[in-house]
């Protein structure tokens, strides 16, 4: 490499496989070029067609979801997906992972995550307004994994506390499979005016590429290659300075100049840097167009003396954004820069002819066709095979298993489990209320976030499943999908689209590519099934060290939308004396459940069955509910059952209830089954006829199981206990597993 | 019968997070909202100021250390001295310690982690109309440096002249060191200035206003500016 890595050994590998490219792709770079490559333009190859930037495992299968809607104004493919949200506003979503360098160094990785999904919502134009974390990591009996949860749920907080972006959900989960692949996740969503969502594809010849915002330095050098797109192994340490350093100042002076441009009207277009630094951003921001670029690196603001060309063109050093503005602009655009303190570099104009041409000292030192690097990176169908083991797996049912003990001491270990308990350790860490449009925060089916000037507002849930994914990764990802469905709906909202991070282990391992396979058909058909398109997402591959993977986990985030957020339902019981309905039909399913984890101590048997009709029925009737009124408070039921979805909303409402178990279901199958499709409401006071008509209106099972009131949670004939009694298991799980101080209650 | 909007000033400085959430805040209250850039010594003809919270210069140094070199801070410290009100929200009221018009120092809160909540303070010393002695408010806070310290014969000088405005208590209204969600000094949430022009304080009111967001314990703070405001105006 040009000064960067001195002369090649004989004995060592060739330079393309140190870059992680294989024989056949340096080769096809070769045809492409008519010429072997020289070490730059290697460099520029090796990161845009690495896994992460080019999905090179996962398009042949990506292309199989719908993606298209009434609603949806622009789908994948961009920096993220807009959704029509109605009065004439728009919302930007999109989630991504970070798993791979919060792994190595958990604040920063973190961080870096949020700082990274912030600014691909930036790009289309949108305030980035909400930020939502879904994490997974291994056992908290464990130092290091407590170190690593504590670490990026700090790197979170923060960032996204000093960018003035609300963190408003998410989830925490665990299981062993993460000790060594914690699994970190960060989706943000943004508003901005349906007419005013900027185009990725903008510009002209002539063109100016200003790049806005920090100097570039040696920091993330191959993020994408080294870190995203390998697995992490024993030295994984080494890959430390691969992983990038976030200030968070920096950033939020970077949202306020690009807002400003966009409302000054200067901005052609914009986009983030972020995997692959300036070498993604400027040969996307081309090929986009059609055009060519010429790029001077000597434009750039760099960190220290001394950076190899190559190391310009690929670091991932972070707060930076590339603005697209016509010539005549580029003062303007670049006093606003100044006012925020930041520098605006043009470092790039566009050029009629395709090609990326990159300059050092007046010296050509790249050429080659942008789309080549954004467009045209290879493409494998990988085999794939249903793994041997999962017979086995699935063939254990935990509902044949006997009951063990005290259905009591069954309920305190479901809804002690770190998976089922309250996340208030981490959530408090981060500032929910930021921007003051958040009108339900963390902890809730689903958060709920007004739009400034309007009634409306959109409901927004993360969820996924890996025990149901590795059981069977295409019920895993329906559940998936039905779930993050069924939370918005909970709080009256109209699931409306989705996006996604799917995590998943090693794609050239062929087990690994059937999982992954068996969850896009999955994804597909409950989206189709519910008219929520994939506006977008990411894939991250990968997670595996030693041959084990984690389990197969999309992570779904979807958003709903409220025509009148003044009529959301919230989750709690809000007073005594209301009657209390389950919605759906309880089966003896207990496969995959948190109570086969935790008082069996096994994951296996099958998901739960699910009848994507029942499902989308009963979101229907969620909504109408809400419109009509009639409901004062709806939960969802999943992970933990009956049994922690009842004790979740008197806990959030802080009153208790009085129920009387189903005959004709042993009673742990009751409490603790989760059959798919099933709600917790409490209607108003004299709705509850109203209601059952409208659940029979929509083919809802709605059967009253009981009672509001009082202080004690009481499961007829089986047990009670008393609510604060049940808040200090539910609020002190984590945190006594974390040694924190106790939570005042 | 209409009352005079006050003009209510919220300095923006690069960092600055909550300062729409304050402008939004004033204006739902009947103030009339004006934006004020760091950089400018002009407080934009404002009846009052807040120094809204976030993280003026990405905390670095320290909190608030560099924002009140900002030149509309001069400008806010001779307001401030001819009798302006100025109420410092969080980060607003680092700044304020920092430039010498509160007393009291800010710190990194007792348990190293930055804390969002709801809680509830009790007025200390209240003043006027609307922010009454005994009063309890609903509030939520959120930060990470938000530990009131003192010396001992600080916190003596201030409690004797009454200027501990709020104290972090239980929902009942008891300052016990349970509900001390930070480590302050005597449950310290906020104080006054000597001549009670100038109050700051960690929690947000402007974040406690709207009822569709929740309680809506804010409304006496900034209704208490208003006031002020309003009085300095010739009618």
């Amino acid at each position: 490499m040009t000064g960067g890595g001195g002369d090649t050994p004989a004995s060592a590998p060739p330079l393309h496989r140190t870059l992680g490219l294989t024989d056949a792709e340096y080769e096809a770079i070769v045809s492409t070029l008519g010429r072997p490559p020289e070490p730059p333009e290697l460099a520029m190859y090796s990161v845009m067609w690495s896994e992460h930037c080019s999905y090179k495992s996962s398009k042949v299968h990506l292309r199989t979801l719908p993606t298209e809607g009434p609603q949806v104004l622009v789908g994948p493919g961009q920096d993220a997906g807009v959704v029509d949200v109605g009065d004439g506003m728009a919302c930007v979503f999109k989630m991504e992972s970070h798993s791979h360098p919060s792994a190595i160094e958990p604040y920063q990785g973190a961080a870096t995550g949020v700082g990274g999904i912030v600014r691909d919502v930036l790009s289309m134009g949108a305030r980035p307004a909400a930020l939502l974390d879904p994490l997974r990591f291994g056992s908290l009996d464990d130092e290091r994994n407590r170190f690593l949860f504590g670490g990026v749920v700090a790197g979170i907080g923060g960032y996204g506390n000093c960018i003035g972006v609300p963190t408003v959900g998410g989830e925490v989960k665990f299981a062993d499979c993460h000790s060594a692949n914690p699994t970190v996740n960060v989706m943000c969503l943004g508003f901005v005016p349906a007419d005013a969502v900027l185009q990725s594809r903008a510009g002209e010849p002539g063109s100016v590429l200003l790049l806005i915002g920090a100097a570039t330095g040696r920091d993330g050098i191959g993020g994408v290659s080294v870190l995203a797109s390998q697995t992490l192994e024993e030295d994984a340490h080494e890959s430390r300075p691969s992983v990038q350093i976030g200030d968070p100042f920096l950033e939020k002076l970077l949202i306020e100049a690009c807002l400003e441009l966009k409302d000054l009207e200067i901005l052609e277009g914009l986009k983030d840097l972020g995997g692959a630094g300036l070498t993604c951003a400027v040969s996307e921001a081309a090929a986009g167009v059609r055009l060519g670029a010429d790029l001077d690196l000597d434009q750039v603001a760099l960190r220290e003396p001394g950076m190899e060309s190559f190391e310009i063109l690929i670091s991932e050093s972070q707060e930076r954004m590339l603005a697209i503005v016509r010539p005549q602009d580029v003062d303007a655009a670049q006093a606003v820069c100044t006012k925020w303190g930041l520098t605006g570099a043009p470092v790039a104009t566009f050029v009629e002819g395709g090609t990326l041409t990159v300059r050092r000292d007046g010296d050509v030192i790249a050429r080659v066709p942008a789309r080549s690097l954004a467009d045209e990176g290879p493409e494998y169908d990988r085999p794939a095979e249903r793994p041997d083991w999962l017979d086995a797996l699935q063939a254990e049912d935990p509902a044949a298993a006997s009951f063990p003990g005290s259905i009591e001491d069954a309920f305190v270990s479901v809804l002690g489990s770190p998976n089922v308990a309250g996340t208030r350790w981490a959530f408090e860490q981060y500032d929910s209320l930021v921007q003051g449009q958040t009108v339900v925060g963390p902890g809730a089916d689903a958060a709920v976030l007004r739009i400034e000037g309007t009634l409306r507002a959109v409901a927004v849930s993360s969820d996924g499943n890996g025990r149901y994914g590795v059981l069977d990764p295409y019920a895993g990802a329906v559940h998936a999908v039905a779930e993050a469905a069924r939370n918005v709906a909970s709080v009256g909202a109209t699931p409306a689209a989705i996006t996604n991070c799917l995590n998943f282990g090693n794609p050239e391992r062929p087990e690994v590519m059937w999982q992954f396979r068996e969850a896009i058909r999955g994804m597909g058909d409950a989206c189709r099934a519910f008219g929520t398109p994939v506006t977008g997402g990411n894939v991250s591959f990968y997670n595996e060290s030693g041959g084990s993977a984690i389990y197969p986990t999309p992570v779904i985030g979807m958003l709903g939308i409220l025509n009148d957020y003044r009529l959301l339902v919230r989750s709690g019981f809000p007073a005594d004396g209301l009657a209390v309905y389950a919605l759906g039909v309880t089966r003896p399913e207990l496969g995959g459940s948190e109570y086969a984890e935790v008082v069996l101590g096994k994951v296996c048997g099958r998901p739960p069955a699910i009848d994507l009709e029942a499902e989308a029925r009963l979101h229907r009737l969620l909504a109408a509910s809400s419109r009509a009124h009639v409901l004062a408070s709806a939960h969802d039921c999943s992970d933990g059952g009956i049994a922690a979805a009842l004790t979740e909303t008197a806990i959030a409402g802080g009153v208790g209830f009085d129920v009387v178990p189903a005959r004709g279901i042993g009673a742990h199958l009751w409490l603790f089954s989760e059959s798919a499709s099933r709600a917790i409401v409490a209607p108003t006071l004299g709705s509850e006829r109203a209601f059952e008509e409208l659940a029979a209106a929509h083919g809802v099972p709605c059967e009253r199981i009981g009672t509001t009131g009082g202080d004690r949670l009481r499961f007829r004939d089986l047990f009670d206990v008393s609510l604060a009694d049940a808040i200090v298991v539910y609020e002190s799980a984590i945190p006594r597993l974390m040694s924190a101080k106790r939570v005042a209650v | 019968m209409s009352e005079h909007r006050p003009r209510i000033g919220v300095v923006t400085f690069p960092g600055s997070l909550d300062d729409r959430d304050a402008l939004r805040a004033v204006a739902l209250m009947g103030g009339d909202p004006v934006s004020v850039w760091h950089a400018d010594r002009s407080l934009g003809g404002a009846d009052a100021i807040v120094l809204p919270g976030g993280f003026s210069y990405g905390d670095y140094l320290r909190t608030g250390a560099i924002a009140r070199f900002a030149p509309a801070m001069e400008s806010v410290a001779a307001f401030a001295a001819a009798g302006g009100p100025v109420l410092g929200i969080c980060n607003g009221f680092q700044i304020l310690c920092e430039a010498g018009l509160l007393p009291g120092a800010l710190i990194r809160n007792r348990g190293l982690a930055f804390v969002c909540r709801w809680i509830t303070i009790r007025v200390d010393h209240g003043s006027g109309a609307f922010v009454r002695t005994g009063e309890l408010l609903p509030v939520p806070i959120k930060h990470g440096e938000g530990r009131f310290v003192a010396s001992e014969d600080e916190l003596r000088r201030l409690e004797a002249a009454g200027q501990i405005a709020f104290r972090y208590c239980s929902p009942a209204g008891e300052a016990s060191d349970d509900f001390n969600p930070n480590g302050s000094a005597a449950n310290i949430a906020g104080v006054w200035n000597e001549a009670g022009n100038v109050l700051g304080l960690m929690p947000h009111p402007e974040h406690a206003i709207d009822p569709d967001l929740g309680p809506t314990g804010g409304q006496p703070i900034l209704q208490w500016l208003l006031s002020v405001a309003r009085a300095r105006v010739p009618a």
